[in-house]
């Protein structure tokens, strides 16, 4: 007998911790709401860019004038003022080295378990902080910087090596792609930068870390990532923001190139606000993530852990350009109270051989609705292509709701798709089983959500997946009575 | 150890158990023998608190407390397990971190201390050798694809495991071979122990001629209707439940 978990307790317990939820109080560079051409170039002279860039950015953000929010995704969303967001926001002091950073802002991070300053930095992970627009300091630099490994903001990146970010820029994602993606090339004010060259594997794990602070402000990042020839990295990505009872908006840009025989492995944990039991406040969560494989063998490889955010919009997508270049997708998904979460991946395979795998684990408590989009494309060249899917999806009560659009189309013959799918409750039977053995109701739940999502976050780096696991566990507090 | 007097118990609303009285002590071996719907599964479950499963009057009594108030995971950490009819699948939860963290839980309810990895290793290589169990089960997620016979062993293994003062087992019988059968039951025996109860909860006399009980009770209808020694259940075998509750009126 397989039964909803669905006590009357569950109402009562429906309290959430949401333990980044926190101000921090920094006097800050703040532009008043609405967007127009003269914000566009505002945020570009802040940053000295090039007259190019201010160029790309208003092409951008002259195109998005003509397009519509999508509306497609299966999310219910009172419809957005855009000139209601203040599109720029920054800690007032400029640092130009980690040692200039003030107190309060090293103080947010640590508290964020992200430790900053030399003494207790994060062993074997460098890490970039991204602080409303701007990136506030990164680690490590020196020791990459030996192995020829660039990592820094995206501003510095602007300044110091602009024929890189010329070159790649818009060159996977373009300014124009879509609603939100054209929004963020309008107005994106930092981000990450990452350079590994030829045949160079990142002896660390690159990390950024994004917090939104300020009130009313959206935050609108880009990060882009080049992966030359053999060279190997493992980047991730973590993000929280403090408890409001607005909605805040949040659209960014990742844009990944992979060549000969590279490999990226993009993890992310993605916290940001989720609102409250009502729904009121939380992020709305708009990203365009997207990699190119652009030569053999290349690999990229997505895992992300999404438990955060009212509204999650979000597709991280593989172009397998180069021969036997191979694409991965890991994903868990979590809607608890009110949130809704539109996510799942593209995989395009145009290369021969190529090969793609996507595991998306959707876990869906009180009146959330979680929803897996994919679509796996073989183009006519993708001779003997292969991509294997499987979605499954946890309910725990009965008020929730799981659903699943997978899309395929194929134009070779020679492909091979495999796709499974499950949808499964949280039985009684499991949990009575659970607890005749001595394990509490709440961890007995705990253990079964871990179990469920085993397959995704083995793919995390360790810190990263003990630090997933607790997510998941604060994100279910009170979902079982 | 187990005092139950007089237990009405209902499932869902409807009253299963009706005047169900037993004493078992310590060190002994007790097998309930029933025909379907007499309530001996509804037994297992009121005694390990499953949910739904009302008292309704009556008592339940463990080592003098009365327990019927208390959450499953209470009852197991006082010492309280049942080996299920049909254990449950975890799929991705290891069976050894599924049950380090039984044990855990038990013994924190208990205020021992916990067991690192390494002395809970140990205590499993121990266990293991007294039943037939393969170690490649102990890497696999809780029962997930495991056949009949291993799921039951994986049940014995954790009553051997967690070493509980009253096991019940819950019909542990059905649906083995004659081999696994005696496996299970060589596992049961090797964990008597002079300060350990059994509840064997059987359908057919055949677990009998290998766990050897010190009483048999007959189960009709929600109570005890006859008691006796080995030879009742291979008089029950022989003539059938019917002729033995015509007896009893």
């Amino acid at each position: 007998m397989t039964m909803a978990i669905e006590r009357p307790e569950l109402d009562r317990q429906l309290e959430r911790r949401y333990d980044a939820g926190f101000v921090t109080d920094i006097e800050s560079d703040t532009l008043p709401p609405g967007l127009d051409e003269d914000v566009v170039r505002f945020i570009s002279r802040k940053k000295d860019e090039p007259e190019w860039l201010t160029e790309w950015r208003l092409k951008a953000y002259r195109h998005w004038l003509t397009m519509t929010p999508p509306e497609w995704a299966k999310l219910n969303i009172a419809p957005i003022d855009f000139q209601a967001v203040s599109y720029y926001a920054a800690p007032k002091a400029k640092y130009a080295t980690l040692a200039d950073v003030p107190q309060e802002l090293l103080d947010t991070y640590e508290k964020l378990g992200v430790p900053l300053h030399e003494r207790s930095r994060l062993a074997g992970v460098a890490v970039d902080a991204v602080f409303d627009s701007v990136s506030v300091g990164t680690t490590y630099r020196k020791e990459l910087a030996e192995k020829g490994i660039i990592f820094c903001s995206f501003s510095e990146a602007v300044k110091e090596h602009p024929e890189l970010v010329q070159k790649y820029l818009g060159s996977v994602v373009p300014a124009g792609d879509n609603y939100f993606a054209a929004l963020n090339s309008a107005v994106f004010s930092d981000g990450s930068f990452v350079f590994i060259p030829k045949g160079v594997r990142s002896p660390m794990e690159l990390s950024t870390y994004f917090r939104i602070n300020a009130r009313d402000t959206g935050q609108f990042e880009r990060t882009l990532i080049i992966c030359e020839d053999d060279a190997y990295v493992s980047y991730l990505e973590g993000c929280t923001a403090p408890m409001r009872d607005e909605n805040q908006l949040h659209a960014a840009v990742v844009e990944l190139v992979c060549l000969e025989r590279a490999e990226i492995k993009y993890s992310t944990v993605q916290n940001w606000y989720p609102g409250d039991e009502n729904g009121v406040g939380g992020i709305y969560n708009f990203v365009t993530k997207r990699g190119e494989c652009r030569g053999f063998r290349s690999k990229i490889s997505w895992t992300q852990v999404e438990t955060g955010s009212a509204i999650t919009w979000k597709y991280p997508s593989c172009v397998l350009l180069g021969d036997e270049s191979t694409g991965e997708f890991h994903s868990v998904a979590l809607t608890h109270h009110r949130q809704q979460a539109d996510t799942g991946t593209k995989m395009i395979h145009i290369g021969r051989g190529t090969k793609s795998k996507i595991i998306a684990k959707g876990i869906s408590a009180g009146r959330g609705q979680n929803t897996y989009r994919g679509l796996v494309k073989v183009e006519a060249g993708a001779e003997g292509a292969r991509n294997y899917t499987q979605c499954d999806s946890l309910l725990i009560g009965k008020r929730c709701g799981a659903h699943t659009f997978p899309y395929i189309e194929v134009k070779n013959p020679s492909a091979v798709l495999e796709h499974e799918a499950t949808t499964s409750k949280i039985s009684d039977d499991q949990l009575f089983y659970c607890r005749s053995r001595g394990i509490g109701q709440e961890d007995a739940v705990s253990l079964i959500v871990d179990g469920f999502c085993k397959q995704v976050f083995k793919e995390l780096p360790m810190e990263f997946a003990v630090e997933a696991k607790k997510l998941l566990e604060v994100s279910l507090e009170g979902a079982v009575g | 150890m187990l005092e139950i007097k007089n237990l009405h118990a209902t499932v869902h609303g409807k009253e299963i158990l009706k005047g169900f009285t037993l004493s078992l002590e310590a060190g002994k071996v007790h097998a309930i023998m029933g025909p379907n719907g007499a309530g001996k599964s509804t037994l297992g479950y009121v005694l390990s608190g499953r949910e739904g499963y009302e008292v309704t009057s009556g008592e339940i009594l463990f080592n003098g407390q009365d327990i019927a108030g208390l959450a499953p995971e209470e009852r197991a950490a006082l010492g309280i397990f049942l080996a299920f009819q049909y254990p449950v699948e975890i799929p991705g939860v290891n069976n050894t971190y599924f049950l380090r963290t039984a044990l855990n839980a038990q013994r924190k309810a208990r205020g021992e201390d916990e067991l690192d990895s390494m002395a809970f290793l140990k205590l499993v290589r121990q266990k293991l050798s007294i039943l037939d169990l393969k170690d490649e089960l102990l890497h696999r997620a809780v029962n997930s694809g495991f056949s009949g016979g291993e799921k039951k062993r994986n049940e014995i293994f954790q009553l051997a495991l967690l070493e509980p003062k009253l096991a019940i087992l819950d019909e542990t019988d059905s649906g083995l071979d004659i081999d696994a059968l005696k496996a299970v039951a060589e596992g049961v025996n090797a964990m008597r122990s002079p300060d350990r109860a059994f509840l064997v909860i059987t359908h057919y006399q055949r677990l009998l001629d290998y766990i050897t009980p010190d009483i048999v009770h007959v189960m009709v209808q929600g109570r005890i209707i006859a008691s006796g020694g080995p030879e009742l259940a291979l008089q029950l075998e022989r003539e059938g439940y019917a002729s033995i509750a015509a007896a009893a009126h």
